[in-house]
C-alpha cells in the first residue's frame, strides 16, 4: 500500500505559543488512522494544515504527492473535511446545503443531483431534505455535516472529532458510517479525544498531547508499551489526600507508577489482583478510605496515562 | 466566475430568508419614504400624484379686476398641474374643507380687495387696506408653502406695479407731458394693465424643462426616496459585509477556503453577494414606490446604470467595513455609525446645497451624494448624459475602496487573526 498522506516535522507556531511541535507520520491508502489526544493537544490545528487552511511555520506535508503548501488546490480536489463545529447554512435547507457545497467542490448537473441524492440517503435524512437545517436536531445536524465532506467522493476524508456534543444514538450512527466509508476504500484520518471510538475504528491511533506527537502505531502497539500492565483504579472520597496514598503505593513491591488524578488514584502493576490486599492495608493505615475499585487491561487509556501522567480527559 | 456568482447567490437567498434584515432593507426605508410623503403633503387630497394637484379653495368676494385675475391666475393653465382650484361663495365653507382634509389652502379674497389698491375714479380719500385671507392646512406644510409663494408672488407683482405706475405718473406730470388732471386716469389704466399681467403668468417655476425641452412636474418623493433608499442601502452593504465575518465564526468560511475555492473567489463571491442584494433592494423600492405612488424615477436605462453604480460604491464600502472589523457585531456598529453620517452627509436630512463648498466637497464621499445628486437629475427629467458626473464618481470611488479592502484582506488574512 502507498502512502496517500505523509507529514514531516510539521510545526504551526502563534508568536511563542507552538500549536504543533514538528509531528511527523504517514497514512496508508485505505487505512483509518486516528489522532487521539485531550482537548489543546494540537489536533485540529494539524488537520487545518493538512487541509489547505493553515499555513506550516515548518515543516510539510502532501496528499498523493501534492505539497499542501505548494499545491493547496490540488490536495482540496482529493480531500474532504469534516470540521468539529457544524459548518452549514442554516436557512438553506438540507438540500440546498449539498447542492451548494458539491458545486464548491466542482459539482454540477446530474452529477450534482445524483450526488446530492445519495448522501442524503446515505445520512438518512432523503425524506426531510427539504426542510431548513435550523430545524433540524443536534444529531440530524451532524449528518448533514457529515454529508457535505463526502458528496465528492474524496479520497482522504478529515474527520475532526464529528461526534462531540450529541446523542450516543446518533454517535453510534457516526461511527457506523465512518466504518461504512471505510469499507468502500476511503481513507480517514480521524480525531477525537475518545479512546473507544479511536480504539473501535483505528487501524493505527496516533497520541497527540501539547502539540506533539507522542506515540503511534497499531492498538497492539501501543498497549506493549506499557507492558501486559494492568491499571488499577482506585475511587477515593473528595476530602482524602491522593497523593499521600499515592506515594505509599509506589513503595509497594511490583507497582511500576502510581498517579493522582482528580479524585482516583491509577496504579499500573502487572498483575492487579495480587497487590489489591497491600493497597487497601495502606489505604487503611493512612486513614484513607477507597470507594471503589476498577482494574483494567491494558487499553489507549492507560497508554496515554503511562506516557503523560495524565488521563485523556484532563 | 461560476463560484462568484454561486456563492453571490447563495447570500442574496440567506439576506432574502432573514426577516430582520428584509424588514431594514426594505420595510423601513419604504415606510420612512412614505411617512416624510405624507409630512410633506405628498399625499394629501384626493388626489395620489403629489404637489402637482394641490386642492385649493377661492373665495371671490371682491369681484374687482385684481381679485378676478388672482382667481384666473389660479385656474390659469401654468399652474393647471400644480393647483387643483375650486370656487366657493362661502369663506366659511372653504375654511371647513381645509379643517377636514378636503382642500390643503383655502383663499378669501374680500369685498374691496380692487379698490384698496386701485382707487375708483373720482375716488380721492385715502381707502383702507383690505387683506387677503390664506387658511392653510398645517398637516401640508410643502402644499401649503407652494400655494403661499403664488399669491405672494401675485401681491408681489401688484405692488411693483403700483409702485411703477405710481413712479411712472409722477414722471409724465413732472415732464410735462400730461396734465395732473390726466394723472388719475392714466393711473388706473396702468393699474389695471398690471392686473392683467399678473393673472396671466406667474414666476412660480415648479415644472422643470429638461434639455430635450420636455416639461417634467416636480415631486418631493423624487428626492424622499432614492434618499431613504440609499440610506438603507448602506445598512445592506454592511449586513453583506457582516456575514463575511459571521461565516467565519459559524465554520461555513473555513470550509469554504478548504474546498477548491480561492481566496479571491470568495472575496469576490461575497462582493457579488452584496451587489446583487443591494441592487434587488432598490430595484424593489424603486418598483415599490413607482406602482404605489405613482414616482416618476425617470429615464429607466439610466436610473438601472446608477443603481448599479451606487450598489457598486455602496458594496465597497460594506467591503471596507468589514476589513477594519474583528466581529460581526463591530460591522453592524461601524455601519450603523457609516449609515447615519452618509445619510447626513449625502443630503438625506438636510439640504446641503446650502452648506459652506468644504462641506459640499466633504460630502463626496459618500455614494448618497453622488446618488441623490444623479436620481434628482432623472426625476427632473434629465437623461444619462445628464447623470455621467455621478455616475464617474460612484464607480470611481467603487473601485479604490473595493482596492483598499482588498489590500487589508490580504494583509489580515480570512481566518488567521
Amino acid at each position: 500500500m502507498s502512502s496517500i498522506l505523509e507529514v514531516k516535522n510539521l510545526s504551526k507556531k502563534y508568536g511563542d505559543f507552538t500549536a504543533v511541535n514538528g509531528i511527523s507520520f504517514a497514512i496508508q491508502e485505505g487505512e483509518i488512522f486516528s489522532l487521539l489526544g485531550p482537548n489543546g493537544a494540537g489536533k485540529t490545528t494539524t488537520i487545518s494544515m493538512l487541509s489547505t487552511l493553515y499555513t506550516p511555520t515548518a515543516g510539510e506535508a502532501s496528499v498523493a504527492g501534492h505539497n499542501v503548501s505548494g499545491d493547496p488546490m490540488a490536495v482540496r480536489n482529493l480531500i474532504g473535511v469534516v470540521p468539529q463545529e457544524l459548518a452549514l447554512y442554516d436557512e438553506l435547507t438540507a438540500r440546498e446545503n449539498l447542492v451548494f457545497w458539491g458545486q464548491m467542490y466542482g459539482l454540477s448537473g446530474r452529477t450534482l443531483k445524483t450526488r446530492v441524492q445519495e448522501v442524503l440517503e446515505q445520512i438518512g435524512l432523503a425524506d426531510r431534505a427539504q426542510k431548513r437545517v435550523k430545524t433540524y436536531s443536534g444529531g440530524m445536524k451532524r449528518r448533514v455535516n457529515i454529508g457535505v465532506g463526502l458528496l465528492h467522493k474524496p479520497r482522504l476524508l478529515f474527520m475532526d472529532e464529528p461526534t462531540v456534543g450529541i446523542d450516543p444514538q446518533s454517535r453510534r450512527a457516526i461511527l457506523d458510517s465512518v466504518k461504512e466509508l471505510n469499507h468502500q476504500g476511503m481513507t480517514v484520518l480521524y480525531t477525537t479525544h475518545y479512546m473507544e471510538e479511536a480504539e473501535e475504528l483505528s487501524d493505527r491511533v496516533g497520541i497527540m498531547d501539547h502539540g506533539e506527537l507522542i506515540a503511534m502505531g497499531t492498538q497492539t502497539e501501543l498497549t506493549r508499551q506499557v507492558g501486559e500492565n494492568d491499571n488499577l483504579v482506585l475511587h477515593i472520597d473528595e476530602n482524602q489526600n491522593g497523593e499521600i496514598l499515592a506515594a505509599a503505593i509506589r513503595k509497594i513491591h511490583n507497582v511500576l507508577k502510581a498517579d493522582v488524578t482528580d479524585h482516583t488514584v491509577s496504579v499500573i502493576v502487572p498483575e492487579a489482583e495480587e497487590i489489591l490486599a497491600p493497597v487497601i492495608t495502606v489505604a487503611n493505615e493512612l486513614g484513607i478510605k477507597i470507594r471503589s475499585v476498577d482494574i483494567q487491561e491494558p487499553n489507549l487509556e492507560s497508554v496515554f496515562l503511562s506516557l503523560t501522567g495524565r488521563a485523556l480527559r484532563d | 466566475m461560476k463560484k462568484l456568482l454561486l456563492i453571490g447567490w447563495k447570500d442574496v437567498t440567506l439576506a432574502f430568508r432573514d426577516r430582520t434584515a428584509l424588514i431594514l432593507m426594505l420595510l423601513a426605508p419604504f415606510l420612512l419614504t412614505l411617512g416624510l410623503g405624507a409630512v410633506t403633503g405628498r399625499f394629501s387630497g384626493a388626489s395620489s400624484s403629489g404637489i402637482s394637484h394641490i386642492p385649493v379653495v377661492l373665495v371671490n368676494q371682491d369681484g374687482g379686476s385684481l381679485g378676478n385675475a388672482l382667481v384666473t391666475l389660479f385656474q390659469s393653465t401654468d399652474l393647471g398641474g400644480l393647483v387643483d382650484p375650486t370656487l366657493s361663495q362661502d369663506p366659511a365653507a372653504a375654511r371647513q374643507q381645509v379643517d377636514t382634509n378636503l382642500a390643503d389652502a383655502a383663499l378669501v379674497i374680500p369685498q374691496g380687495f380692487t379698490d384698496s389698491i386701485i382707487p375708483a375714479q373720482g375716488q380721492t380719500a385715502p381707502v383702507p387696506a383690505v387683506q387677503i385671507e390664506l387658511y392653510t392646512n398645517p398637516t401640508t406644510p410643502t402644499s401649503v408653502g407652494v400655494v403661499k409663494t403664488i399669491l405672494d408672488d401675485f401681491l408681489s407683482q401688484i405692488e411693483v406695479g403700483r409702485v411703477g405706475g405710481e413712479v411712472a405718473v409722477s414722471q409724465l406730470v413732472q415732464s410735462g407731458r400730461i396734465q395732473v388732471q390726466q394723472a388719475q386716469a392714466i393711473g388706473l389704466e396702468i393699474g389695471a394693465r398690471q392686473a392683467n399681467a399678473s393673472g396671466q403668468s406667474t414666476s412660480i417655476i415648479l415644472n422643470n424643462t429638461t434639455s430635450r425641452g420636455a416639461a417634467v412636474p416636480f415631486d418631493v418623493l423624487a428626492l424622499l426616496a432614492p434618499s431613504m433608499a440609499l440610506m438603507f442601502l448602506m445598512y445592506t452593504v454592511s449586513y453583506g459585509g457582516r456575514t463575511l465575518l459571521t461565516e467565519r465564526n459559524q465554520g461555513t468560511l473555513p470550509r469554504l477556503l478548504v474546498s477548491p475555492t480561492t481566496t479571491i473567489q470568495v472575496l469576490g463571491g461575497k462582493m457579488i453577494g452584496i451587489f446583487l442584494t443591494g441592487t434587488a433592494q432598490m430595484l424593489i423600492l424603486i418598483l415599490g414606490t413607482t406602482l404605489l405612488f405613482h414616482l416618476q424615477w425617470g429615464d429607466p436605462l439610466a436610473v438601472v446604470i446608477l443603481v448599479l453604480a451606487a450598489v457598486f460604491a455602496a458594496a465597497s464600502w460594506g467591503m471596507l467595513i468589514t476589513a477594519l472589523a474583528k466581529t460581526p457585531g463591530q460591522v453592524s456598529t461601524i455601519g450603523l455609525a457609516i449609515m447615519l453620517t452618509f445619510g447626513i452627509l449625502g443630503g438625506t436630512f438636510i439640504n446641503t446645497d446650502n452648506m459652506p463648498a468644504w462641506f459640499q466637497l466633504v460630502t463626496k464621499i459618500t455614494p448618497n451624494a453622488w446618488g441623490i445628486d444623479g436620481f434628482t437629475t432623472l426625476a427632473m427629467g434629465g437623461g444619462l448624459p445628464d447623470i455621467r458626473t455621478p455616475i464617474l464618481g460612484l464607480v470611481c470611488m467603487g473601485i479604490s475602496i473595493f482596492a483598499i479592502a482588498a489590500l487589508l484582506f490580504n494583509r489580515r488574512g480570512l481566518t488567521e487573526r
